[in-house]
C-alpha cells in the first residue's frame, strides 16, 4: 500500500509543479534558516571535555563584603578566587584533583637570531591541571607538586610552538626566555609538549576571554608566575583597599579560576559542604560577612550556563529563526490545506470505493511527509550556506560553525517531522469530506 | 461594497481564513522585532564620536622597558611630530573603539563607591598635547596646563597622582543632571577625587563594556606624564596624508626601538573593525525579513487562488446577474483586506508581547510605537499585492460559467 500511496502523491505532486515548488522552498528556507541557527547554538554549548565533564567541578565563594552592590555592568568579583582562598582549597586536597590557574601573556625571547621577540598567551596553573583535564602529551610531562613547591622554573609548550622554537630537535630539556613585556626574561626550562590542545569552548578561562578562539600555548607553575609578578589576563577584581604591587596575593582581589575533580556525586555533596564549613570558618575569623550558604559548587556545564559564554546575539538570532519556521510551516498549512480540498471528488471516489477515513488520511500523510524530505534536503543545503556564511564573520565563534553527522540527520528529520506535523490538520480536513455530497456535483 | 456576504462566505472556510489571519499576525510580529533590532543595530554603527575620525591614526607599540619608558616615549612622539605632515602626536593608555578599556566606578562623593547606580566608566589617560592629537572637542572649560601634565605620575594603582579631570558631555549630566559640571568633584574610593576642568562633546569608550548603548560616552580624561603602559601613539594628520604618515611612523618607531613590536591602524579602519559584527548582523536580518515576507506573500496567493478556483461558478453567477469586473475584484481585495486587518491586531499585540519578553531577558529597549503601524502598512501592502494576481483571475472568469454544469 506504501508503494502506491507514494506513487499517489508523486503524481499528485507533478500535477502542481508550482504549488509544489512553492511548498518545498518554503520549508526549506524555514529549515534551512533555524538548522543554521540551532547548529551554531549546538556547537556553542557542546560539552568541551567529553568523558571528564561529569567530574569537573567549580568551587564558588563569596568573601565579598556585605556593603558591596553588584554594579549590573561589571562581571561578579566571586566568580574568581582570591589567592588565600585559591591556596586554601589546594592545601585542603578534598577533591581527587584541583588546580588553580590563570590566563597571562608573555614576550617569548627565541634564541634563534632570525625569530624576532614575539607576545604568546598562556596559563600559570599547578600540576593537577594536566592530569585532570587529561591534556595529551606529545613529549615529556607536566610538572610536579614538588616544581609547585620549589617555584620551579620549568615550562610546557605547545606542540606548534615547541616546533616553531626547536624545529625538529627535541624541545624536552631547552631552555625558553620568557618575561614581561619590557623587562628582563627569565629562563624555563621546558619539561613537556602537549598537543595543540583547546577545548571548545575553553570553559576554564575568565570571562575577559574569548573561549571560542583563545588557546594556550605554555603552561608554567602558578608559584612562579606570582613569585616573578608575571603580567596576568582577566579580569582582577578588587574591593577595599587596593595593595599596589602585592595585589597578587591579596585576600580582597580576585583573579584565579580553580577546578576540582570529584567522582562521583556523593563526593561532589561532601565538597560542597566543605566549601560552606570552609566560608562558616572564614566568617568566623572575620574575614568573611555574607552567609556561608552562599558557598556553591558548580558542575562544569553548570558553569558554563552561569557565565553565560552564548552571546546574546546568537540567541536572538535562534529565536528569530524559530519564528520565521513557524511562519513556513504555517504556510504549508495553508498550501496544503487548499491543494487537498481541491482533490475533494478524487477522495469521493476514493471513499466510495471502499477506501477507509484512515487510508486517506494515511495516502495525504505521505504526500506531506514527501514534500518533507524534499524541503529537508534543500534545507540542508540552504544551513550549509547559512553556516559558511557564518563562518565568513570576525566574531569569535563563527569558525566553529560545521555540522556534525547528527545535525545532518537532524535537519532532515526536523524537515520531515514539521511538514508532517503541518500535514496533519489537512489530511484529517480531508478524510472528513462527505464522500455522497461530492460525488453528486461530479 | 458590502461587507456582510464576505464575512458570511468567510464564516464557511473558518481554518484557511484563520490560517491566513495567524500567518500575517506571525509575519508582522516577527517583522516589528526584526526591522527594530535591524535600527538600533544600523544607530549604532553610526554613532557620532567627537574626535578627528578621518585624520587619526593609532600606534601601539609593545615592549618598551618600563625603566625607560619615561625617556622613550618622548623620544618617540619628538620623532613622531617631524614627520612631514603630522600636526599633534600624544601618547594614549587606551583609544575609542579600541576594545583594550581601563574602567573605574566613579561617584560624586567619597561614600558613592558602593552605591547600587555608581558609574562604571572608561578612564583614558593621555601625555601632553592628547586633546590636539585626538581632535576632542571643548564645550565648557579648559583642557590641562603644562604642569598639570608634568605633575600627574602614573601610581601604583594605575591612577594618575593629578587631580583635575575632563569629562564627556554625557557622564557629565549622569552625574551631576542639570548642573554645570565645572568646579565638581569626581570620586574614585574613598581617597582619590579630581575636579572637573572642562567637559567635551561626546567621545566614544574603548568598548561597550557590558553596559550597553546608554554607557557608551561614559569617559573622563586624565593627564598624565609617560610612564610604561600608556603606549598607544596617537597621531594626526589632515585625511589625505594619513596613510602615508601612518606608514612613515611605523617606519621609523622600528628602526628607533627594533625590540619593540610596532601595530599601526587608521581610526577608520579601528571603527570598521568595531563594528564589523553589526554590520553583518544588519545583512543577515534584513535577509531574513525579506525572504520571511516573501512566503508570507505565497501562503496568501496559494490559499487565495484555491478560493477563486473552488468559487468559480458562484463567480459567475455574480457576473451573470450584473455584477461588473470591478465588483469582483474588489470582492476579493476586500476580504483580504478584512484578513490582514485582524492579522495585523493579533500581530502587534504579538509584537509589543515578544518585545517585552526581550527586553527582559536581553538587552533591547522598548519598540517606539511607530513601528507598529508601520509594520502593519507593510502587511496590509503585501496582502493587497499578493491578493492581486488571484483576484484579477477571478475577475476574468465569463459569465458564461454560471450556465454550464448542473
Amino acid at each position: 500500500m506504501f508503494a502506491y500511496y507514494l506513487d499517489l502523491a508523486l503524481r499528485s505532486l507533478k500535477r502542481t509543479p508550482v504549488l509544489t515548488a512553492l511548498m518545498v522552498l518554503a520549508i526549506g528556507l524555514g529549515i534551512g534558516a533555524s538548522m543554521t541557527m540551532i547548529t551554531v547554538l549546538h556547537v556553542m554549548t557542546a560539552d568541551p571535555l567529553p568523558g571528564r565533564s561529569a567530574h569537573l567541578y567549580v568551587p564558588h565563594l563569596d568573601p565579598l563584603p556585605l556593603t558591596y552592590q553588584q554594579p549590573e555592568t561589571a562581571p561578579e568579583p566571586n566568580d574568581s578566587l582570591t589567592w588565600p582562598d585559591a591556596m586554601a582549597l589546594l592545601r585542603a586536597h578534598r577533591g581527587v584533583r584541583q588546580a588553580a590557574m590563570a590566563g597571562g601573556t608573555l614576550l617569548l625571547t627565541p634564541q634563534l637570531a632570525n625569530l624576532q621577540p614575539f607576545d604568546i598567551t598562556g596559563r600559570y596553573a599547578t600540576t593537577d591541571f594536566f592530569a585532570m583535564f587529561g591534556v595529551p602529551f606529545v613529549a615529556g610531562s607536566g610538572w610536579t607538586s614538588a616544581d609547585d613547591a620549589a617555584r620551579a622554573h620549568v615550562v610546557v609548550l605547545a606542540e606548534s610552538l615547541a616546533v616553531k622554537l626547536f624545529g625538529s630537535e627535541n624541545p624536552v630539556g631547552q631552555t625558553v626566555e620568557l618575561g614581561n613585556n619590557g623587562s628582563t626574561p627569565n629562563g624555563f626550562r621546558v619539561v613537556g609538549v602537549t598537543r595543540d590542545w583547546a577545548p571548545r569552548p575553553l570553559f576554564y578561562e575568565d570571562t575577559a576571554g574569548k573561549p571560542y578562539t583563545d588557546a594556550d600555548k605554555f603552561f608554567l607553575p602558578l608559584s612562579v608566575a606570582v613569585d616573578l609578578k608575571l603580567d596576568f589576563s582577566g579580569n582582577m577584581m578588587g574591593w577595599g583597599r587596593g595593595s599596589g604591587n602585592g595585589w597578587r596575593t591579596s585576600p580582597r582581589i580576585s583573579w584565579l579560576q580553580f577546578w576540582v575533580q570529584l567522582d562521583t556525586p556523593t563526593r561532589a555533596r561532601a565538597y560542597h559542604q566543605f566549601l560552606i564549613d570552609y566560608s562558616a570558618e572564614q566568617k568566623a575569623l572575620g574575614r568573611f560577612q555574607r552567609p556561608a550558604t552562599n558557598a556553591k559548587l558548580y558542575s562544569l556545564m553548570g558553569w558554563m550556563a552561569h557565565e553565560n559564554l552564548v552571546p546574546e546575539d546568537v540567541r536572538l538570532q535562534f529565536w528569530l529563526a524559530i519564528g520565521f519556521l513557524g511562519v513556513a510551516m504555517l504556510n504549508i498549512v495553508a498550501l496544503l490545506l487548499a491543494k487537498f480540498l481541491r482533490r475533494s471528488p478524487e477522495i469521493s471516489v476514493r471513499r466510495a470505493m471502499g477506501a477507509r477515513k484512515r487510508d486517506i488520511f494515511v495516502q495525504f500523510g505521505i504526500e506531506s511527509a514527501l514534500i518533507g524530505v524534499a524541503g529537508g534536503l534543500l534545507g540542508l543545503g540552504i544551513a550549509q550556506l547559512g553556516l559558511w556564511s557564518i563562518r565568513q564573520r570576525p566574531d569569535d565563534y563563527a569558525h566553529l560553525a560545521q555540522m556534525d553527522p547528527s545535525m545532518l540527520i537532524g535537519t532532515v528529520a526536523l524537515a520531515i517531522v514539521a511538514s508532517v506535523l503541518a500535514g496533519l490538520l489537512p489530511a484529517w480536513r480531508a478524510c472528513r469530506v462527505p464522500p455522497a455530497l461530492q460525488l453528486k456535483t461530479l | 461594497m458590502q461587507i456582510q456576504p464576505i464575512l458570511a462566505a468567510l464564516k464557511k472556510h473558518k481554518i484557511p481564513a484563520f490560517l491566513i489571519v495567524l500567518e500575517i499576525a506571525l509575519a508582522c510580529a516577527v517583522l516589528c522585532n526584526t526591522v527594530f533590532m535591524i535600527g538600533q543595530r544600523i544607530s549604532e554603527i553610526h554613532l557620532p564620536n567627537a574626535i578627528d575620525e578621518a585624520g587619526v591614526s593609532v600606534i601601539n607599540v609593545n615592549g618598551i622597558d618600563p625603566k625607560t619608558a619615561n625617556a622613550d616615549i618622548p623620544r618617540d612622539l619628538d620623532a613622531l611630530r617631524q614627520i612631514p605632515g603630522v600636526t599633534a602626536a600624544a601618547a594614549f593608555n587606551m583609544f575609542p573603539l579600541g576594545n583594550n578599556s581601563w574602567n573605574t566606578d566613579v561617584g560624586t562623593s567619597p561614600d558613592s563607591l558602593f552605591a547600587k547606580d555608581s558609574p562604571n566608566i572608561a578612564e583614558y589617560m593621555f601625555t601632553k598635547g592628547g586633546p590636539e592629537a585626538i581632535g576632542m572637542r571643548l564645550l565648557e572649560g579648559r583642557f590641562f596646563t603644562d604642569e598639570e601634565y608634568a605633575g600627574s605620575k602614573l601610581g601604583d594603582n594605575y591612577l594618575p597622582t593629578s587631580h583635575v579631570v575632563v569629562v564627556t558631555q554625557s557622564l557629565a549630566q549622569r552625574l551631576w543632571p542639570g548642573e554645570s559640571a565645572l568646579g565638581k568633584r569626581v570620586w574614585i574610593g574613598q581617597q582619590q577625587n579630581y575636579t572637573v576642568v572642562g567637559v567635551v562633546a561626546n567621545v566614544l569608550r574603548p568598548g561597550q563594556n557590558g553596559g550597553g548603548i546608554g554607557h557608551f560616552y561614559w569617559a573622563m580624561f586624565l593627564p598624565v606624564s609617560p610612564a610604561a603602559g600608556i603606549q598607544n601613539y596617537v597621531v594626526r594628520s589632515a585625511p589625505q596624508a594619513r596613510d602615508r604618515v601612518l606608514r612613515d611612523s611605523v617606519a621609523k618607531l622600528e628602526a628607533l626601538s627594533p625590540s619593540v613590536v610596532v601595530k599601526g591602524q587608521a581610526f577608520t579602519e579601528i571603527r570598521n573593525k568595531f563594528f564589523a559584527d553589526a554590520r553583518s548582523m544588519v545583512w543577515m536580518l534584513v535577509l531574513v525579513c525579506v525572504v520571511m515576507l516573501a512566503v508570507t506573500a505565497f501562503g496568501i496567493v496559494g490559499l487565495t487562488s484555491f478560493w477563486v478556483g473552488q468559487r468559480r461558478r458562484q463567480i459567475g453567477i455574480r457576473r451573470a446577474v450584473g455584477a461588473t469586473r470591478a465588483h469582483i475584484l474588489q470582492y476579493f481585495q476586500t476580504e483580504n483586506f478584512l484578513l490582514s486587518t485582524a492579522g495585523v491586531v493579533i500581530g502587534m499585540v504579538l509584537a509589543f508581547g515578544i518585545n517585552l519578553y526581550l527586553m527582559q531577558h536581553y538587552q533591547l529597549n522598548r519598540l517606539p510605537w511607530y513601528y507598529l503601524p508601520a509594520s502593519a502598512i507593510a502587511l496590509w501592502l503585501l496582502g493587497q499585492l499578493a491578493v492581486l494576481g488571484p483576484a484579477l483571475r477571478a475577475a476574468n472568469v465569463p459569465p458564461v460559467v454560471a450556465t454550464r454544469d448542473a
